[in-house]
C-alpha cells in the first residue's frame, strides 16, 4: 500500500472512530431522556446531529477519493466499503437519537403516562448492541459481530410485545393517545437503533471475512464459499 | 485430441473444437478444461524457476497470471506453447496438456502446436512488411497460396482484432507506420490468422496509452467468446477488469488461483492479499 493511501485510510479510520464515539454518546443521552426528558438536551442533540451529517458526508467524500485514486482491492477495498457503510449507519443512529429525545420531551405534557421499564431495558440492549458492533469493528472480530446479529431477533420480539402492550393501553385509555403515540414511536426508533447496530455488525463480517451476510438468513446463503 | 506427428496420420491445423456462438465467459457455466499442467517443474540450467505447478485453464475464458517480477509467470506462459524450447539449457518435469494431450510428447509438431496456441508479446513486433503481408504471413507459411482465401483471412482477422475499420484502405502500407496501439492489435490479428484455440498474451498493453489499452482490453473481452485467453500482466486493475480467473505466482510457486472477483475481494492466502494490496512486491 502506498504511503499516500496508507495515510488516507488511517485518517478515515480515525474519523470513523471519532464519529462512533460521538454517536454512542448521543444515543446514551437520548435514551436517558426517556427517564428524565428536558428540552435543552434535545436541542443539543439536534446541533450534534448536524455535525454528524457533515462528518458522514466528509467520510463518504474521503472514501470515494481513495476508491478513485488508488483502486484498492481485497482488505483495503473491504475497509473502504465498510467505513462508507458504517458511517451511513451511524448517521441514521444520530437521527434516531434526536427523534427519541423529541418523543421523550413529548411525554412531558402527560405525566400520568409512564415510560415502561421494558422500553428502557430494550433501549439499553440496543445501545449495548451498538457498542459491541463498534468494538467488533475496532477489534476486527467477526465472531463478536455475528453475536450482535443474533441479538436482533430478541429486540424484534421485545418490540412486538411492547407495541401490543401500547395498543392495549390505547384502547383502554384513549385520552392518553397523544402520549402513547410518542411512546409507540420511541419503541420503533429504539428497535431501529438495534437494526443499525446489526447492519454495522454485518459490515464488520464483510470487512473481516469478505462475506456479505445481509439477508443471509432469508436467502440461506451464508455458507463458506458463498 | 491434439494433432501429433505420425507417419500414418497427417496433422490437422484446424481447431479440434468447432467455434461456438459467443457467450459471456463471466457466467457460472462449467467450462471444459483447455489447458492443464500437472506437477510442472521448470529449470533454467540448475536454477529451478517453476515448482510443482498444477493448474487448469478453462476454455473460452480469460485467465490472468499475476505476481512480482521474477515470480515465474512469464516462464509458465511460455511453457504453454513450448516457447521455452528455444532457450538453451532449459528442461522440465511434469505434464502440460492441451485438451488432454501432452504437448511435450515427442510426436507433437511444435509448429502446429504454436498455431493452435498463439502468442502476443509485450512489445508489438510487426514485420517490416505491409499490413496485409503481416497478417497473411502465418497462413502462407502453412502453405496457403490462394489469394482470395488469404484476403478473406486477412479481413476476418483484422475484424476480429477490431482493426479493420482503421486500416482497410491502406492494406499495402507498411505495418511499421501504425501507432503503438494499432501495431499491438495487428499482432493480435496476426496471431488470429492461423486460427488458434488459445491466445497467450504477455503484458499485451503495458506499453500502450490508456485509450489503446482500453481497446485491447475490449478486444480481449470480445475474443474470449471464441478463444481461450491467458494473459500475464503487472497491472492488477487490468487483471481484475479483463479476466475470469486469476492465478497468483510467487517465487516460482502457484500460490492461489480462483475466480477473479473472489481473488480481488477476499483472497484465501495471505501472500496473495499482501501482494495485491501492495504490501510487498
Amino acid at each position: 500500500m502506498s504511503v499516500h493511501m496508507q495515510m488516507d485510510v488511517s485518517n478515515l479510520h480515525k474519523d470513523l472512530l471519532a464519529m462512533c464515539t460521538q454517536v454512542e454518546d448521543m444515543i446514551h443521552r437520548a435514551v436517558d431522556q426517556l427517564s428524565e426528558p428536558n428540552f435543552e438536551t434535545s436541542r443539543q442533540l439536534v446541533d450534534e446531529d448536524n455535525d454528524i451529517d457533515r462528518k458522514d458526508v466528509e467520510i463518504e467524500d474521503a472514501c470515494l477519493k481513495v476508491l478513485a485514486l488508488y483502486q484498492p482491492v481485497a482488505i483495503d477495498l473491504r475497509r473502504i466499503a465498510a467505513v462508507m457503510k458504517i458511517s451511513g449507519e451511524l448517521e441514521r443512529v444520530a437521527d434516531l437519537a434526536v427523534s427519541i429525545a423529541e418523543r421523550a420531551c413529548g411525554l412531558l405534557n402527560s405525566p400520568q403516562v409512564q415510560v415502561p421499564d421494558e422500553l428502557k431495558g430494550m433501549a439499553q440492549r440496543a445501545i449495548g448492541m451498538l457498542h459491541r458492533s463498534i468494538d467488533a469493528y475496532v477489534d476486527l472480530d467477526s465472531t463478536a459481530a455475528r453475536k450482535v446479529c443474533l441479538e436482533d431477533d430478541e429486540i424484534d420480539d421485545l418490540n412486538r410485545e411492547l407495541i401490543e402492550q401500547l395498543i392495549r393501553q390505547m384502547h383502554k385509555h384513549p385520552e392518553q393517545l397523544d402520549a402513547l403515540l410518542h411512546l409507540f414511536s420511541a419503541v420503533r426508533q429504539v428497535e431501529r437503533v438495534a437494526d443499525h447496530a446489526t447492519n454495522i455488525a454485518e459490515d464488520v463480517v464483510y470487512l473481516v471475512e469478505g462475506r456479505i451476510i445481509r439477508h443471509a438468513h432469508k436467502l440461506n446463503v451464508d455458507k463458506p464459499g458463498s | 485430441m491434439f494433432p501429433t506427428m505420425t507417419a500414418e496420420k497427417p496433422i490437422s491445423l484446424k481447431p479440434q473444437v468447432p467455434l461456438r456462438e459467443p457467450s459471456a465467459a463471466t457466467d457460472d457455466v462449467q467450462r471444459a478444461i483447455k489447458l492443464e499442467t500437472r506437477h510442472l517443474d521448470f529449470y533454467y540450467g540448475n536454477n529451478q524457476a517453476l515448482h510443482d505447478i498444477s493448474l487448469q485453464i478453462p476454455e473460452r475464458s480469460v485467465t490472468a497470471f499475476i505476481g512480482p517480477s521474477g515470480c515465474g509467470k512469464s516462464t509458465f506462459l511460455r511453457t504453454l506453447n513450448r516457447m521455452n524450447d528455444i532457450i538453451e539449457g532449459t528442461r522440465h518435469t511434469g505434464d502440460v496438456l492441451l485438451e488432454g494431450t501432452d504437448i511435450f510428447d515427442p510426436r507433437v509438431d511444435v509448429v502446429a502446436l504454436r498455431k493452435r496456441v498463439g502468442m502476443v508479446f509485450q512489445k508489438s513486433t510487426p514485420f517490416p512488411k505491409s499490413i496485409f503481408d503481416n497478417i497473411a504471413y502465418g497462413p502462407r507459411v502453412a502453405g496457403l497460396k490462394d489469394l482470395s482465401r488469404l484476403t478473406e483471412i486477412v479481413e476476418s482477422s483484422l475484424k476480429r482484432a477490431a482493426l479493420w475499420d482503421e486500416v482497410k484502405d491502406r492494406m499495402r502500407d507498411s505495418a511499421m507506420a501504425l501507432s503503438g496501439g494499432q501495431q499491438q492489435r495487428l499482432c493480435i490479428a496476426r496471431a488470429l490468422a492461423t486460427e488458434p484455440d488459445v491466445l497467450l498474451m504477455d503484458e499485451p498493453a503495458s506499453a500502450l496509452d490508456p485509450a489503446s489499452t482500453t481497446r485491447v482490453e475490449d478486444l480481449i473481452f470480445d475474443l474470449k467468446s471464441n478463444y481461450t485467453i491467458v494473459i500475464v500482466t503487472h497491472n492488477m486493475q487490468q487483471a481484475a477488469r479483463v479476466s475470469d480467473r486469476t492465478a497468483f505466482f510467487y517465487q516460482g510457486h502457484l500460490v492461489e488461483v480462483g475466480p477473479t472477483q473472489e481473488l480481488f475481494t477476499r483472497p484465501k492466502e495471505k501472500q496473495t492479499e499482501d501482494y495485491i494490496t501492495g504490501r510487498f512486491g
